[in-house]
């Protein structure tokens, strides 16, 4: 089993399909799929799609913990961008609205960036004042309204198809291919994992540890933006209030079930997308269930706390204290 | 400017913006306005003294929102359902969240985990009970309740000092005694400042980590019920977001967030400055409440930037006069 599998990752998938045994037995269409207008249709797919704004915020979030960063700001800044997307996208075509939309989610990647990697900030601290800005921010472009549009290219963008699967999903491949092959396709990867690893040694050895800090941020700011344009396309508006509130977490929860280090140092951007499919699967897993979906973050948080405890240097330590002692005593 | 605690400028920044709001609106300076200030953010000055501590210590306590939560929640249910009598409910309240704060503390020091993420857990965790136990408001109708709401202190000039105010203050007062009098007190300063120091000076950092945990958990549970009285109602979303305003409070305040500095008066100051955006934003009617983010956000940014100015100028080699060599 080993042989076939790399070690790293087994875990999530062995969770990933253990949920999905669950989810089988809990509802028995689960796995069933039909076509329909050139459209796949069924809790799978359903599982993707909803699981697509996560799964884009989690691309740009993992490169930012991987150079021991955090992004707190990611639901304000889906709620921005989504805000801008609705008030251009009656008036405006889809390049204009998806520029300014990306745009702010630059500016914002640019701003955080700017504070963690020149001024020095703590990253939580650094990106909590966005947290708590810019959810007045969007609520200042859409003036507390919430702003609906009807353009139908933008309205294609969260729920149109192409080759049968949602455009999101597509998206959320290309964007997942795309940055894979920037990152590992090149040394950038593992420059970002020097400087998280040891940001000092890094320097001396001739990494630019600020590019590289101020450009994590930033690519996390443009993911953020475009999961805010297709949270807004899928449900044809903006709401300021409620737009990515409480992704930020999800988005970290899915790095850390991901298995990459909160520390920094090493990341993996397609176990970090696993995870945060095997938290959409939980969620709809609950729903199908018909348990209340309140007993979505309970399921959550022991998920959390069970992740982390493996991960725990000192439970690995004891673990390995425990069979090194049974290994002498047989 | 190298002799300003942090402390002191947020005393300044409060003065300065009271005073300009009451040139604009006179009325502000009244005994009734400041009351209802004190009585309005009550919870959240209780709330962001048990954070101060945990700040200091070098962590953070992301659950103290849902800890409110489930607090009115659980008292709710407790007196109205269950016949509870208030006060046995309060205790039990008061256990169960500083077992829950202990449970935290336990596993951010015996699995060496970031804080952060940890009490992240407990944050999903206690909104989550909260949400089993009821998803509708339930009001509390319990006599205690408008016994506490109809008590108050008249301040000359027509204010009310509500109860809930004087309980707010009495605990400001007795963490600032805690944290500035006590060996207690000075075991955070030193956890913050280094806690492998801290280890070699003979801090016991496990029991003292659990017991900064149990105290914001405690004082969130207090919160909780300080909001229950305030809103004679439990809510399982009430107090959602509050840890950022907590959080907002404490950095304003002058509470370093990497741990070592900071004090419960100058977390008391940001509550403060906070409740004053809010009441200007009331008074004057045009502006929207999304306003208050913004300034709140604007006014973070200011005060980190100073501290990591001041840090930064602390850190400064100190450059010997040339007359000093001869």
């Amino acid at each position: 089993m080993t042989a076939l599998l790399p070690r790293r990752g087994l875990a999530q998938v062995l969770a990933l399909i253990v949920i999905l045994a669950v989810d089988r037995m809990v509802s028995p269409q689960f796995f069933d799929l039909r076509l329909q207008d050139g459209r796949l249709f069924g809790s799978l797919i359903d599982v993707l799609n909803r699981g697509t704004p996560v799964a884009l915020l989690t691309l740009g979030m993992v490169l930012v913990i991987a150079t021991r960063g955090i992004d707190l700001s990611v639901g304000a800044v889906m709620a921005i961008s989504g805000a801008i997307a609705a008030s251009l996208a009656d008036s405006y075509g889809l390049p204009i609205v998806l520029t300014a939309a990306l745009g702010a989610g630059l500016v914002c990647g640019l701003w955080n960036g700017f504070l963690v990697a020149v001024l020095g900030m703590q990253p939580i601290v650094a990106t909590l004042i966005l947290m708590v800005a810019g959810r007045g921010i969007a609520q200042l472009i859409t003036e507390g309204r919430i702003v609906t549009f009807s353009s139908p290219d933008l309205v294609w963008l969260g729920n149109g198809s192409v080759l049968g699967l949602p455009v999101p999903v597509v998206i959320a491949l290309g964007m997942l291919v795309l940055t894979a092959a920037v990152v590992r396709g090149s040394a950038l990867g593992l420059l970002i994992e020097a400087t998280g690893g040891n940001a000092r040694a890094s320097e001396l050895a001739g990494v630019g540890t600020r590019a590289m800090i101020l450009s994590v941020y930033v690519w996390c700011g443009v993911c953020a933006a475009l999961a805010g344009v297709i949270a807004a396309a899928d449900i044809m508006g903006a709401d300021a209030n409620n737009a990515g509130l409480w992704l930020e977490l999800d988005a970290i929860l899915a790095v850390v079930i991901g298995g990459t280090s909160l520390f920094g140092g090493r990341f993996s951007l397609v176990l970090a997308v696993l995870g945060a499919l095997i938290i959409q699967t939980m969620n709809t897993g609950i729903l199908l269930s018909g348990y209340p979906p309140e007993f979505n973050l309970l399921v959550k948080a022991v998920v959390v706390l069970a992740v982390l405890l493996l991960q725990s240097p000192k439970l690995s330590g004891l673990a390995g204290i425990a069979m090194r002692l049974r290994r002498t005593k047989a | 400017m190298k002799g300003l605690p942090p402390v002191l400028i947020t005393a300044i920044v409060l003065v300065a913006g009271f005073v300009l709001c009451a040139l604009q609106f006179p009325t502000i300076a009244s005994t009734r306005v400041v009351g209802n200030l004190l009585t309005d953010n009550a919870f959240l000055g209780i709330v962001a003294t048990g954070m101060t501590f945990v700040i200091i210590s070098g962590g953070i306590d992301l659950s103290v929102g849902s800890v409110i939560g489930f607090t009115t929640v659980f008292v709710a249910l407790a007196i109205e359902r269950w016949g509870m009598p208030p006060l046995v409910a309060f205790v039990a309240i008061l256990l169960l969240s500083a077992a829950f704060g202990a449970a935290m503390g336990a596993v951010i020091h015996v699995f060496d985990l970031p804080p952060f993420i940890v009490t992240l857990a407990g944050m999903f965790l206690a909104r989550g009970a909260s949400f089993l136990l009821s998803t509708e408001s339930v009001p509390i109708t319990a006599p205690v309740y408008s016994a506490v709401s109809d008590f108050a202190v008249r301040m000359p000039g027509g204010g009310r000092l509500t109860a809930i105010a004087i309980i707010m203050l009495a605990i400001v007062i007795a963490g600032a005694l805690l944290l500035h009098l006590t060996r207690f007190g000075a075991n955070v300063y030193a956890l913050g400042g280094n806690r492998t120091t801290a280890s070699l000076m003979g801090v016991a950092v496990g029991k003292m980590t659990i017991k900064i945990y149990m105290l914001s958990s405690l004082l969130a549970g207090i919160a909780g019920i300080v909001f229950s009285f305030y809103t004679s109602a439990g809510y399982s979303l009430s107090a959602v977001g509050v840890e950022l305003d907590t959080i907002a409070a404490v950095v304003i305040g002058g509470t370093l967030l990497t741990g070592g500095q900071g004090s419960v008066i100058g977390t008391f100051l940001g509550v403060l400055i906070q409740g004053l955006i809010q009441t200007y934003i009331n008074f004057d009617g045009t502006l929207s409440s999304w306003w208050t983010k913004i300034a709140t956000g604007v006014l973070l940014f200011a005060f980190i930037a100073l501290q990591q100015g001041l840090v930064a100028l602390a850190r400064r080699p100190v450059v010997k006069s040339a007359g000093a060599a001869s």
